[in-house]
């Protein structure tokens, strides 16, 4: 983004040749919507947020449109540090991030399950990819009902089992694990979806190169097949991290972060604070949001930092 | 909050801009409204009246939909003011009145003789001093019945004018639970109607000015007030249904309908759901919360649904002409008949011939104690939240008491510095 400057800079440079200028500018010229874009409606709600977490402010301004926020400096940050919600959101979100990566060697072994050529395989494919194609609202209302205390099918097969009936969603200890659960339907799929396209790409010599040397099973998985799916297994990793960390919709729409707050992630518990009907707090939410950046910033920066090295090698 | 039906759609209140033909030479009022059909239906038939009355302004109503206008309002308020707005009384208007986005309307409180009319509401609708919004509705929360449950727990149901008290209450309970019934149900996947729960016990243990000083923040979550509110709570909480964490009001309604659970504690919007799952009057009753420490005035919680004067308003001589339409006996008498609520002025009249109307004003017309709002009403916001949540989880893990109480105390030392 810094490089944004350049093209004013570039502008009123003396011309060594109209050629060499036009090269230097039409590129900038193509990427100019997408820059501005991506400065208006990404970079600018950074920033403000990042400001926006020094304030003690309940989202109001008054009759003649003025700000009525109060500068608290650290103040907020201060308080998360002994904010008990905050803290098991945090570990919410560790849980998330951790139990969301099974969506890869499932999706893998479903996606070489249905790599096949058998009568109507695309309707079977389709059935399974059929997850990720819903709402995120709709599998959470299944998954609620399914897990529905008294009239739920999970409720009534462990009461079948066990004599009595568990509520997941009712259990403080449980019910993060029921939600991660229904996220991992759909984002399973989609990690399949990404793995079956990479198969296609699977170079059919090499596979029979070392079907001649001998491999097979594990070994032909995880020597042949494996290494030539790098970059879909990039691509799975990076949509994983980031739909475990925006884990918002099914929270809230299956439990509302409750019982008393035990499956709060930090999306929810920042929608709740800034943007709910209770709280209100728009500096802390913004704090909240910050943390929650910063935290995806790591994984960000590691995937950039990853295809950046993997560009300047070739 | 407290009143939760389900919204109408928003692409129908998108569509029900106005109520009456666009004409050139009226005087416009322009009202935000977040009402259901059946309220919006009610408040059309007022606006009819009202015009009739005063041929030279229109009333032009904006309905919004119910959890959409939480945020819609905050909006509104300082972008597009409309003249009136709908909102809820006592600390729920407060952050609008500090931020001077709702107008001072004492002189329609003083020029109407509201002060007596709408005494009970008086508390509900002054900060410091000032009137700031009309109340036109309420409703009674108390003890829902279920009169085929007795039979089926051959427990004999209260009389109907006598009180029960909270030993037989709780040893009726016992004959519940060994009859395999729930004493009392409720679902709090929305955390606040097990706030309605406490709120009683606190009512009843202590009185309506410890109920309000805890709101306020006044009163430390370890003194031995509090902890006497909770121990009546501990002898509740075996009786109460199982994972209602996991449950909807609405299921929760089922489970009472179907004869499951014995007692809901509940607002009257409820007796709605009720009837729509089978119920009658012949099987559904309504009591007031059992006493618990004996000679303490007896206070109703009775949450009210007002209007406000917007400081924004192009029109506020019109609109205060409204708003003293709206707070008169008639207006309320007519509103509230169609709607199934109570009205605040005190001279208006309740249907007859709906018991749990006429009981519910019963009550609270001679609840000396005084009315109070709803917990997530009376209290700050984030510290009605955290209240809530320390609620629920001792309504599920009674054992973590010690450390709910240090929470909640935690809380209140940060958000009221002593």
């Amino acid at each position: 983004m810094a490089n944004a400057t350049d093209t004013v800079a570039a502008a009123p440079m003396p011309r060594a040749s109209g050629r060499w200028n036009q090269r230097k500018i039409a590129p900038w010229l193509f990427l100019a919507p997408g820059l501005f874009m991506f400065a208006v409606y990404v970079l600018w709600p950074i920033v403000q947020s990042i400001s926006l977490s020094f304030y003690d402010w309940n989202g109001l301004y008054n009759r003649d449109g003025e700000f009525t926020g109060r500068f608290i400096g650290l103040q907020n940050y201060r308080e998360l540090g002994s904010d008990p919600a905050f803290e098991i959101s945090l570990w919410n979100n560790l849980k998330w991030l951790v139990l969301y990566m099974l969506a890869l060697p499932i999706g893998l072994f479903l996606s070489i399950f249905l790599n096949q050529t058998v009568r109507g395989i695309r309707l079977y494919k389709s059935l399974f990819f059929f997850p990720f194609v819903i709402s995120q609202v709709v599998v959470g209302l299944i998954f609620a009902w399914f897990y529905a205390p008294n009239f739920g099918l999970f409720y009534l097969l462990t009461e079948w089992i066990t004599g009595d009936g568990t509520a997941i969603l009712a259990d403080p200890d449980l019910v993060t694990y029921g939600i991660i659960a229904a996220g991992l339907w759909p984002q399973i799929a989609y990690v399949m979806i990404l793995y079956l396209t990479g198969l296609n790409n699977v170079a059919p010599d090499q596979i029979e190169a070392a079907r001649l040397d001998g491999a097979k099973g594990w070994k032909m998985l995880w020597y042949v097949v494996l290494p030539q799916l790098r970059p879909a297994t990039f691509i799975a990793v990076i949509v994983t991290v980031i739909g475990a960390l925006r884990s918002f919709d099914l929270v809230s729409i299956m439990t509302s972060g409750g019982p008393f707050g035990s499956s709060r992630v930090l999306s929810f518990y920042m929608y709740e604070m800034a943007l709910g009907e209770i709280g209100l707090r728009m500096g802390y939410g913004a704090a909240i949001a910050v943390v929650l950046f910063a935290i995806m910033m790591i994984f960000i920066s590691g995937f950039i930092w990853k295809m950046w090295r993997d560009e300047t090698q070739r | 909050m407290v009143h939760k039906k389900a919204g109408a759609l928003a692409l129908v209140a998108a569509l029900m801009l106005s109520t009456s033909a666009f004409a050139q030479d009226k005087r416009v009022v322009t009202w935000n409204a977040d009402y259901d059909p059946i309220p919006l239906a009610a408040a059309e038939a007022l606006i009819a009246d009202f015009e009739a009355a005063n041929p030279e302004i229109d009333v032009q109503l904006t309905n919004f939909d119910h959890e959409g206008y939480k945020n819609a309002i905050r909006n509104f308020l300082t972008a597009d003011p409309p003249d009136l707005a709908n909102w809820y009384a006592a600390n729920r208007m407060r952050p609008f009145v500090e931020a001077g986005l709702f107008a001072d309307i004492s002189d329609v409180w003083a020029n109407n003789g509201l002060i007596d009319a709408l005494a009970s509401s008086v508390p509900s609708s002054t900060i410091d001093g000032k009137q700031y919004a009309i109340p036109y509705t309420y409703y009674q929360w108390g003890i829902y019945y279920n009169r085929d449950a007795y039979a089926a727990a051959g427990v004999e149901p209260p009389a109907a004018d006598a009180t029960v008290d909270w030993a037989t209450f709780l040893a009726n309970c016992e004959k519940f639970k060994a009859a395999g019934i729930d004493c009392v149900t409720t679902g709090s996947v929305a955390k606040w109607p097990v706030a309605g729960i406490f709120d009683y016990l606190s009512l009843r243990t202590n009185g309506y000015q410890f109920h309000a000083d805890l709101a306020a923040g006044k009163i430390s979550w370890t003194s031995p007030e509090a902890r006497a509110v909770f121990a009546e709570f501990a002898k509740l909480q075996p009786f109460v249904t199982e994972n209602h964490a996991a449950i909807d009001w609405q299921d929760a309604a089922a489970i009472f309908t179907q004869g499951k659970a014995a007692h809901y504690v509940m607002g009257n919007f409820a007796v709605g759901v009720f009837k729509e799952g089978g119920m009658t009057n012949d099987n559904l009753g309504f009591m007031v919360f059992p006493e618990i420490t004996p000679g303490i005035a007896r206070a109703e919680e009775a949450p009210t649904d007002t209007i406000h004067l917007t400081s924004g308003a192009k029109n506020p001589d019109d609109a205060k002409l409204f708003l003293a339409f709206m707070a008169s006996a008639e207006a309320q008498s007519k509103w509230n008949a169609a709607v199934g609520q109570l009205p605040t002025n005190k001279n208006a009249t309740v249907d007859a011939a709906d018991p749990f109307l006429t009981e519910g004003f019963q009550a609270l017309s001679t609840a000396t104690g005084g009315i109070a709002q709803f917990w997530d009403r009376d209290a700050d916001a984030e510290y009605a939240s955290l209240g809530m949540d320390g609620f629920q989880q001792f309504l599920v893990q009674p054992e973590e008491l010690e450390a709910i109480l240090e929470r909640l105390e935690q809380a209140r030392l940060r958000l009221f510095p002593q």
